[in-house]
């Protein structure tokens, strides 16, 4: 589907995981998504964000206005060239991590959001695509 | 709002007699969440606190990361014979937090600073607490 406007930042420190939560809650308050829904959205961008940064070893982050009709929706992709997933699956499930976190990041972002697509291969990086539509 | 203000690279930690007061209302990046989370540590030891009291009301998120900190603090404090409380989550927050899975296990919560500040000193029984002469 085609973006209506997309904007690209950079993920390469804490800062710009912060960064990526300011941008995309002006986005999100810009399309007139509820509080609720805001939050949840803010919220899985900065699961993915930091998942960009602490295992991809840097990314990028692109944020895009989705019309469908009437429908309106934020899509936010996620990208690294990083060593990449194994096991997605795995990956997935809530309490697996390969780090210091709870992991919660990819099954609690899937869960905060309407569409959800992730693309890993291994020494080649990932790419996670999130959607919430209004 | 918090959107703008440069990240800070710490939140002010405030002693009041037996008890520590956080309050953040800065963007709170992860460093800074790991800074906080060793300071208070430090702080509950040197002041021998009994509660500490964290108001999250400007919090516009909380992520598995403020989560796992708020989780570490609030073990981590009970280990040293402290109460931590966390105080003013937004409903929007709470409703994410449950979505995104993160129960806060071992968290004690209250609605504000005030129900919060009377549950830790519920706990310490009648002995705790500023108007007991605490310092």
């Amino acid at each position: 589907m085609p973006a209506v406007r997309e904007e690209m930042l950079d993920v390469r420190s804490d800062e710009d995981v912060v960064r990526v939560r300011q941008i995309t809650r002006q986005w999100a308050v810009g399309l007139g998504f509820s509080l609720v829904d805001q939050t949840k959205i803010v919220t899985a961008a900065s699961e993915l964000a930091r998942n960009t940064l602490i295992h991809g070893g840097g990314g990028s982050t692109r944020i895009e206005e989705l019309r469908d009709g009437s429908r309106h929706g934020l899509r936010l992709t996620f990208e690294d060239k990083g060593p990449g997933i194994a096991d997605v699956p795995q990956a997935l499930r809530d309490g697996y991590t390969t780090g210091s976190g709870l992991g919660l990041g990819l099954g609690g972002a899937r869960r905060l959001s309407s569409e959800f697509d992730i693309v890993s291969a291994a020494g080649q990086g990932t790419r996670v695509r999130i959607t919430r539509w209004k | 709002m918090l959107d703008g203000k440069p990240p800070a690279e710490r939140i002010p930690i405030l002693k009041l007699g037996e008890f520590l007061l956080v309050t953040i209302q800065v963007e709170m990046h992860d460093r800074l969440v790991m800074t906080l989370q060793d300071e208070l540590t430090h702080q509950i030891v040197r002041h021998r606190a009994r509660g500490v009291l964290i108001d999250i009301s400007a919090l516009e998120i909380v992520d598995s990361f403020i989560g796992r900190a708020l989780g570490n603090i609030a073990n981590m404090s009970r280990i040293l014979d402290a109460e931590t409380v966390v105080v003013g989550m937004r409903p929007a927050v709470a409703i994410t937090l449950v979505e995104l899975g993160l129960n806060l296990d071992g968290v004690r919560t209250a609605l504000n600073a005030e129900k919060g500040m009377a549950l830790i000193r519920r706990s310490l029984g009648p002995a705790g607490g500023l108007d007991a002469g605490g310092s």
